[in-house]
C-alpha cells in the first residue's frame, strides 16, 4: 500500500484540486487580484466595477450550465429580480448596501427555488424554453409593479453607508467594496465546483442516467445548484444596482439572458476563469464602442458567430487545451 | 415467497401507445444466479430489462425485489436497495479521471452529498479504495486517464468498476459484451464469473456463447412474451426458441 500511496497523494493534472486548490489557479486569483487593486488608479471605478459584476454574473451562470450541464436561458430574471429588490431596500428601506445586497441575493435565491423546481423537471431545450418562459413573467412583473418604477425603474438609488459607518459616495470606497463582495463570490463559486458537491454536478453533467443507477436522486442536486447559482446571479444584480444607483427593465430584460451565455461561451464554458475573460471582452466592447450605437450588437453577434465557429471551447477553453490543465 | 428468489416479477406488461412491448411477462431469478436474457431483435429484452431497473414505469405487473414491492419506486432508490444496473452503451463518466469515475460510486457511502461548502479533498479517503478497484479490473495504469479516452473495453471494465464499488447485492447488466473484441470479451467473461461468486446477476445478452459459458438459467423473450426458461441445453434445444431466431432471421 506504502508504494501506491505517492501517486495518489500528489495532486494530478488531468483533475483539478484533489488535493487542494492547484499552484496554477492560486496564482491566477492572485493575479486577478492585483489587477483588480492597480485597476482603478488606471481606469474608471465604475466601468472596473459593471466588468466584476458582471464577471460574478457570468461565473455564477457557468456554474449552472458548465458544472451542472443545464442550460438556463432566463439568468436575467434573478439579475434583474435582484438589483431591483436591492435597489428598493437601499432606497426606501434605506438598508445600508451589504444588507440590500444580501436582501437581493436572498430575493434571487428564493426565486431560483420557485422557478427551478418547476424547470428542473424537463431536460436540454425544454428546460432552457421554460427557465425563458418564467424570466419573461418576471420581466413582465417587473414592468407591471408599482414599486419597479415601471420604464423609469428605481432610479437615485442612495450607495449608503458600509455597515452604516464608511460612505459609499466616492467611487474609490465603493469599488473596493465591490471588489471584496465579487472576490468572495468568486472563491465561494470556486469552493462550490472543488466540492464533494462538485464532484456529483460534473457527474450529473457528464452522464445523469448512470449517476442515477449509482442511486443519486439528481433531481435535487440540480435543484439546488440551480439555487446557488440564481443567488450568486443575484449578488451580482444586486450590487450592480448600488454602483450604478439604478435598477431597471435592461437587467431582467431577455437580452441580458442572452449576454451572460455570450460572456460564457466566449471565455470557456466549464473553465473556472473563462467567464471573468467573457464578461470584461463583451463588457469593454459595449462601453468603448458605444458611440457607434447599433453597431454593437452586431460586433457582439459577430463574435458569437467566431467564437462558435472556431473556437467551441472559448478563449480559456482554448488555452487550457494548449497547455493542458484544467483552467 | 421463497428465500431464495432474489427479483420477481408478474404479469409485466409496458403499452407504448397502442404498441405491445413487454406483455404479461413473468420472471424469477434466484439469488446467486447468473441470469441471462436472450431473444431475436425487437423482442423486448430492453424495454424489459429498462422496467425491471425502473428506468420505465410498467402499465401493468408488480415487481419485487427481496419480496419488497418496488414497482411504484424512482430508479436511484432501487439502486440504493442494492439493485444496480449498467447501460449498453458504455456509462462512465467521460470528462472525470477513471479514479473519480470509481470514487464517485464510493461517494455514495457518505450518504447524500449536498455540502457545496466543503473541500473535495475530504474525498481523498476514498482513493486508496478505488484505486484497489481499478486495481481488480486491470485500470490501475489507467488512473488518472480521463474516463473518455479510454479504449472501449477499457471502458467497459471501469463500469464495473465503478458498479462494484457499490457493493450491490444484484448487478443488472445492459449486453455488457456489445461491441467488444474477442479479447476484451474474455477478460470481461472471466470478470463476471468471479464478480459473480456472492451476487446475483441478470443480463441481457446477444452473444450466445458467452450466455451459454456464463449463465445458470436463461429466458428466451419473443414478440414481448416469454418463450422458453431453462439452462442453456434446454433452450437451446427448444423448437420455439429455434423458430423465433431463425424464423426472425436473427444474426
Amino acid at each position: 500500500m506504502a508504494t501506491q500511496a505517492s501517486p495518489l497523494d500528489t495532486p494530478r493534472a488531468a483533475s483539478p484540486g484533489t488535493a487542494g486548490m492547484p499552484v496554477l489557479h492560486m496564482v491566477i486569483f492572485a493575479g486577478l487580484l492585483v489587477l483588480g487593486l492597480i485597476a482603478p488608479y488606471v481606469l474608471y471605478p465604475v466601468f472596473v466595477m459593471k466588468v466584476l459584476c458582471f464577471a460574478l454574473f457570468a461565473c455564477a451562470f457557468n456554474l449552472l450550465l458548465g458544472f451542472g450541464g443545464l442550460l438556463s436561458f432566463g439568468h436575467a430574471a434573478y439579475f434583474g429580480g435582484a438589483s431591483y429588490v436591492s435597489a428598493h431596500a437601499a432606497k426606501i428601506w434605506g438598508l445600508s448596501p451589504e444588507l440590500a445586497i444580501l436582501a437581493g441575493t436572498g430575493a434571487a435565491a428564493v426565486l431560483g427555488l420557485a422557478i427551478g423546481s418547476l424547470a428542473i423537471r424537463r431536460q436540454g431545450i425544454y428546460f432552457a424554453m421554460v427557465t425563458l418562459a418564467f424570466a419573461q413573467m418576471v420581466f413582465f412583473f417587473s414592468v407591471q409593479a408599482p414599486f419597479t418604477g415601471g420604464e423609469d425603474g428605481i432610479q437615485s438609488v442612495p450607495r449608503g453607508h458600509l455597515f452604516g459607518l464608511i460612505s459609499m459616495a466616492p467611487d474609490r470606497n465603493l469599488y473596493f467594496f465591490v471588489l471584496a463582495v465579487v472576490s468572495i463570490g468568486l472563491l465561494v463559486i470556486y469552493r462550490i465546483i472543488h466540492s464533494p458537491f462538485g464532484q456529483v454536478l460534473k457527474g450529473i453533467r457528464d452522464n445523469e442516467p448512470r449517476m442515477i443507477s449509482l442511486g443519486y436522486r439528481t433531481r435535487r442536486y440540480k435543484l439546488a445548484v440551480f439555487v446557488l447559482s440564481a443567488a450568486l446571479a443575484g449578488t451580482a444584480g444586486a450590487t450592480k444596482a448600488i454602483v450604478f444607483q439604478l435598477a431597471s427593465l435592461t437587467d431582467v430584460y431577455w437580452t441580458m439572458s442572452g449576454e451572460v451565455v455570450l460572456m460564457t461561451l466566449l471565455g470557456g464554458m466549464g473553465t473556472v476563469f473563462g467567464p471573468i475573460l467573457g464578461a470584461a471582452v463583451i463588457v469593454t466592447m459595449q462601453n468603448y464602442l458605444a458611440t457607434f450605437g447599433d453597431w454593437v450588437t452586431i460586433g457582439q453577434g459577430i463574435i458569437f458567430v467566431v467564437a462558435v465557429m472556431l473556437f467551441r471551447e472559448g478563449i480559456v477553453g482554448v488555452l487550457a487545451r494548449i497547455i493542458k490543465r484544467p483552467l | 415467497m421463497s428465500e431464495d428468489i432474489i427479483l420477481q416479477a408478474s404479469g409485466l406488461t409496458k403499452e407504448f401507445k397502442g404498441f405491445v412491448a413487454v406483455s404479461n411477462v413473468d420472471l424469477t431469478v434466484r439469488r446467486g444466479t447468473i441470469h441471462a436474457l436472450i431473444g431475436p431483435n425487437g423482442a423486448g429484452k430492453t424495454t424489459c430489462f429498462n422496467l425491471l431497473t425502473k428506468f420505465l414505469q410498467p402499465t401493468g405487473g408488480v415487481i419485487r425485489y427481496n419480496g419488497q414491492d418496488i414497482t411504484a419506486m424512482q430508479p436511484a432508490d432501487i439502486a440504493r436497495l442494492g439493485l444496480v444496473r449498467s447501460f449498453q452503451i458504455s456509462a462512465v463518466f467521460p470528462k472525470m479521471s477513471a479514479l473519480e469515475n470509481v470514487r464517485i460510486a464510493l461517494q455514495r457511502r457518505r450518504g447524500d452529498s449536498f455540502d457545496f461548502w466543503r473541500s473535495e479533498k475530504v474525498l481523498a479517503g476514498l482513493n486508496h479504495e478505488a484505486a484497489a478497484l481499478l486495481e481488480d479490473v486491470g485500470l490501475t495504469d489507467f488512473s488518472a486517464t480521463l474516463a473518455g479516452e479510454l479504449p472501449y473495453g477499457r471502458k467497459r471494465a471501469l463500469e464495473i468498476a465503478t458498479t462494484l464499488a457499490l457493493d450491490p447485492e444484484m448487478l443488472l447488466l445492459d449486453e455488457p459484451m456489445a461491441g467488444m473484441t474477442q479479447e476484451d470479451i474474455d477478460r470481461i467473461s472471466s470478470l463476471i464469473r468471479r464478480i459473480s461468486a456472492n451476487r446475483t446477476i441478470f443480463m441481457v445478452e446477444h452473444n450466445l456463447s458467452v450466455v451459454a459459458s456464463l449463465s445458470d438459467r436463461i429466458t428466451v423473450l419473443a414478440r414481448g412474451e416469454v418463450l422458453a426458461e431453462g439452462d442453456y441445453a434446454t433452450v437451446s434445444k427448444d423448437s420455439r426458441v429455434i423458430d423465433a431466431y431463425i424464423g426472425v432471421g436473427h444474426g
